[in-house]
């Protein structure tokens, strides 16, 4: 597999990596375990005061790679620098950084202000400074007055603060969350995901957090990066990511997609054409690829950026931005799914193929316009299609 | 869940009666004798009266069997504690260790157990004996070193003196400790395994050191499998009867070893019945006391 | 994998494999650990390496290896009285396995399975031949079948061996209940439910979903059974008479007049026999078709 490359579709857009702010540094980091490779090679800079998430699917190594910044793991090949030292010397319990647990591990035999307290005393941080910055934790995290409970006593959003509060006491230069919403149910995550934000902008703590839910990463990071097998496969902002993927992988693992392999056909500065088997008519595109002529490439179409027009013997709609028959392909309504706030089609085109659609119900009528086996035209801008080399 | 026995009498009788009649038969009937020959009196060479006297119980308050109860308890409790420094460091490396080292590791715990309990201590004899193998390395250390000091220009060492590690107490606790630390490793590796070790994890992500993460978090929360480690360790080792027999000295005997006196050579079996139902109620108060930390501490969890 | 991944580039020609360090919870990789879990393996099996290594040894006495004989062995299986006792002991094991096992899974089906008055004094004096010290049991077992029901003596070979069988059964088969119970606890009540629902009878559900289900269980508590039994030396001290003597017991009073490589060369015998056993029962264990949760 080779959905790795760093190579750049969209239209030049890149993030900036300016070295200044710059608190955590991964240089060709590498971990192997008895023979499997859990993180490859990975180099990445995580800068002062973002809010970092490491995303990807279950056994990508993106929760290695945060329990290697812990100290929990120790990397095979490649160093980890915090504020520019290298921590590979430092044990987890030297290390700047803390974590709050995907199980919240909060110690089942303490009281709520123990558990708080317990790296502070690690500190030796005086009674009287104690007692003050564990009420001062408790209150941020909105449990002041729970301090004398045992951990069994609470909810498990209410023991998700506590751990929040033990680890956010000691002051850390980074805070590590581990898969932070996972265990909690629905309702309760939209909530916490927004306290999780404006928590972040309060203490003015880098927060990396580790997760496999990709809502969750676009809805709360400022900076995302995606792993697939041990690798980093792109690293941008939340928006970046959907609408300039870089790769089929993180085209599909992000959101949802309507991919075609093609044949680069034209490539100028201004435009390039791509062929593709599946589609009845060319895909034109309003900007360069960096690709060579008559090489595969992939074409992702987002579903809500593609839209749908009635066919009955009709011409096909223009789009004002391409030229006449591209971007334009006929098909039939083969599935229609009714979600309220939208509703998702399902399209037949001419060769089999089935193409995903969103429409927006923009009227309490919308949803009757279109119906099952109704012949139909797909159309999009130029600007919409991602165009994927690998 | 559970269905009455009302709901089906001929397969609750069938399952029950075997289990239940042989129990009662040929544990609970014999028990019950020894009890109430522990109220009696020997009124001829083989003949016992039940005289519902306390005498015998009397008799076992003399400071000669308190002493020995006393001493038995010492020496119980001190295997206990030895087993749990050793057994405790072992547990926790084998059960934070490789899953296939793990393996191996516990067949190795537990292959000893196994083993023939009077093999194993004659075994032991054969390493401690003041010929044994303890000895000759001991000897060899010493006429090596021996030999080194008057190499550099010192005074040789007087003659060795093998140290005597055999019929005493010392062998004793040695003897008991090497046949019951299987038991506390047992117990104490599957609470150490069961444990979360998030827990441990977040412990040092705190700042606190090993030993510190062990003694407030680890100890804890095994404190259920270090209290059945230490039950099952210490009521053998109370009860212990070939040990001191086979390794101790005059002095050394325990409460069993009273007990089957009483019985084999004494003929006195009534004060023998005293004697090893007192040994039963300390017993029960063990596992009473097991069972309050045991259930203090699900309490919590 | 993503081997030709451009980043790839970026790593050194020749990366060096050092021994990374371990874990902060790899305590095995711990010398001081490591130290100590050798040390402890050193102290339980030096022993029994020994007494083993001495069986083959031509020296009478074991501290001096003289030369490689099986001397020993030949004069332990010449040895009539302790060849008896041997075959003494396996048949008590024997005998004692079977009961047991049938004993306990009765007893631990009773437990799990019915709600009945005064189950917890049933629980209660299920567990105490596990709590009761040996001697204790002993003690009353010698009393037993002194006074109570005296075993008649000059019977047959193996009916001579029933007081001592009788009261191993006695405390091997609360040892198999707790097992079976243990694995009876996992058992998913809906199968059962399933069997009935498709048409098995009670009699059929029990043999077809519950035995599969406890087999672990049962081998396990077969295991243990027989090793208690093999291991035990107080109780049939207390239980045996002149010609009915087992192992341990003939091994105890050779210790107590003389100590001679035969007892090693016997000793180790049963050693063998005690991994082989644990050996076959761990493998058959590990090959039961149940799930492989337990």
């Amino acid at each position: 597999m080779t959905e790795t490359a760093p190579i750049q579709s969209s239209a030049g857009r890149q993030t900036s990596s300016a070295e200044d702010g710059v608190i955590i540094t991964f240089e060709n980091v590498t971990k192997r375990f008895a023979g499997v490779t859990a993180v490859d090679n990975v180099n990445l800079q995580i800068r002062e005061g973002e809010f970092f998430a490491l995303l990807g699917p279950s056994g990508c190594g993106k929760t290695t790679l945060l329990r290697m910044l812990a100290g929990f793991e120790t990397p095979t090949e490649g160093r980890i620098l915090i504020d520019g030292k290298d921590i590979a010397a430092l044990p987890p319990n030297k290390r700047p950084v803390n974590m709050v647990f995907q199980s919240y591990a909060v110690f089942p035999h303490m009281k709520v202000f123990d558990n708080v307290a317990y790296g502070l005393k690690m500190e030796g941080v005086d009674g009287g400074e104690i007692r003050r910055r564990v009420e001062e934790a408790l209150e941020l995290v909105k449990l002041d007055g729970y301090g004398q409970r045992m951990p069994d006593q609470l909810s498990g959003g209410q023991r998700q603060r506590v751990a929040l509060a033990r680890a956010l006491v000691k002051r850390p230069r980074v805070l590590l969350l581990d898969e932070p919403l996972s265990a909690l149910d629905a309702k309760l995550r939209d909530q916490m995901r927004s306290e999780l934000t404006s928590l972040q902008e309060k203490v003015g703590i880098t927060f990396i957090m580790v997760t496999h839910d990709q809502d969750e990463a676009l809805a709360i990071a400022s900076r995302c990066a995606v792993m697939n097998r041990g690798v980093l496969a792109q690293v941008a902002t939340p928006a970046d990511l959907y609408e300039f993927p870089n790769s089929r992988f993180v085209a599909d693992f992000v959101g949802s997609v309507n991919m075609f392999e093609g044949v680069l056909d034209e490539d100028e500065p201004d435009h390039a054409v791509v062929r593709a088997p599946e589609l009845a008519a060319p895909v034109y595109l309003d900007h360069g690829v960096t690709g060579a002529r008559g090489s595969t490439v992939w074409v992702a179409l987002r579903p809500e950026k593609i839209e749908m027009h009635k066919r009955n013997g009709g011409e096909p709609p223009k789009m004002e931005d391409a030229p006449a028959g591209t971007n334009v392909v006929p098909g039939t309504i083969r599935d229609i799914v009714y979600l309220g706030s939208e509703t998702n089609f399902e399209i037949e085109l001419e060769g089999g193929r089935r193409v995903k659609t969103f429409r927006s119900n923009l009227t309490r009528y919308d949803q009757e316009d279109f119906t099952w086996d109704e012949p139909v035209w797909l159309a999009w801008h130029a600007c919409s299609p991602a165009v994927l080399l690998s | 869940m559970e269905q009455t026995w009302r709901q089906a009498k001929a397969a609750f009788a069938a399952v029950s009666a075997p289990p239940i009649v042989w129990l009662l038969l040929f544990f609970l009937v014999p028990l019950a004798v020894v009890w109430a020959y522990s109220f009696g009196v020997n009124s001829g060479p083989v003949t016992i009266d039940f005289t519902g006297t306390f005498a015998n119980y009397t008799r076992a308050l003399e400071p000669l069997y308190v002493g020995i109860f006393w001493k038995s308890l010492i020496v119980a409790t001190l295997t206990t504690l030895l087993c749990l420094i050793v057994g405790f460091p072992v547990a926790l490396a084998i059960a934070f260790s490789s899953p296939k080292a793990k393996a191996w590791l516990l067949l190795l715990i537990m292959l000893p157990f196994w083993t023939n309990l009077l093999i194993r201590t004659f075994a032991l004899i054969a390493v401690l004996r003041e010929n044994g193998y303890v000895n000759a390395i001991l000897e060899w250390m010493w006429t090596h070193a021996s030999g080194l000091m008057t190499l550099v220009g010192l005074q040789p060492l007087g003659d060795f003196e093998p140290l005597t590690l055999l019929y005493n107490n010392t062998a004793v606790v040695i003897g008991l400790v090497y046949v019951h630390l299987p038991f506390m490793v047992l117990p104490l590796y599957s609470a150490l395994d069961r444990m979360d070790r998030s827990l441990m994890e977040a412990s040092l992500d705190l700042g606190a050191g090993h030993l510190r993460t062990i003694w407030s978090v680890v100890v804890p929360l095994a404190a259920p499998g270090v209290a059945s480690g230490v039950l099952i360790t210490f009521i053998p080792a109370l009860g212990a009867y070939l040990t001191p027999d086979l390794l101790g000295g005059t002095d050394s005997q325990m409460i069993a070893n009273v007990i089957e006196r009483q019985f084999k050579r004494a003929n006195d079996w009534p004060f023998g019945a005293a004697l090893s139902f007192l040994l039963m109620y300390l017993t029960f108060i063990a596992v009473a006391v097991q069972a309050l930390v045991q259930r203090r501490s699900e309490r919590r969890g | 994998m993503a081997d030709e991944a451009p980043t790839a580039a970026a790593t050194s020609p020749a990366p060096n494999r050092v021994k990374e360090k371990p874990g902060p919870l790899e305590y095995m990789r711990r010398w001081p650990l490591q130290l100590i879990v050798g040390l402890t393996l050193l102290f339980l099996y030096l022993p029994l390496i020994t007494l083993m290594v001495f069986s083959f040894n031509t020296s009478r006495r074991n501290i001096v290896w003289q030369g490689f004989t099986t001397d020993w062995y030949v004069r332990a299986f010449n040895n009539e009285s302790l060849l008896q006792a041997f075959i003494n002991s396996l048949t008590i094991a024997f005998l004692c396995t079977i009961a047991s096992v049938v004993l306990g899974a009765l007893a631990a089906v009773m437990l799990w399975r019915f709600r009945f008055p005064g189950k917890t004094v049933v629980e209660g004096s299920l567990a105490l031949p596990i709590v009761v010290p040996e001697i204790c049991m002993g003690v009353a077992m010698l009393v037993f079948f002194a006074r109570v029901m005296p075993w008649p003596t000059g019977l047959p070979w193996p009916l001579n061996l029933g007081a001592i069988t009788i009261a191993h059964i006695s405390f091997a088969f609360p040892f198999v209940a707790t097992v079976v119970r243990a694995r009876l606890a996992s058992f998913n009540r809906e199968l059962e439910e399933a069997a009935k629902d498709l048409g098995a009878s009670e009699w059929r559900t029990f043999w077809d979903i519950l035995v599969p289900h406890m087999q672990p269980g049962l081998i396990a508590g077969a295991l243990l059974a027989f090793t208690l039994s093999l291991d035990d030396f107080v109780i049939t001290f207390f239980t045996a008479g002149p010609d009915t003597i087992t192992f341990p017991v003939k091994v105890y009073s050779m210790l107590r007049f003389s100590v001679t490589p035969e007892v090693n060369a016997a000793s180790t015998i049963l050693i063998v026999v005690t991994v082989i056993l644990t050996a076959v029962g761990l493998n058959m264990q590990n090959q039961t078709p149940a799930d492989k949760k337990a």
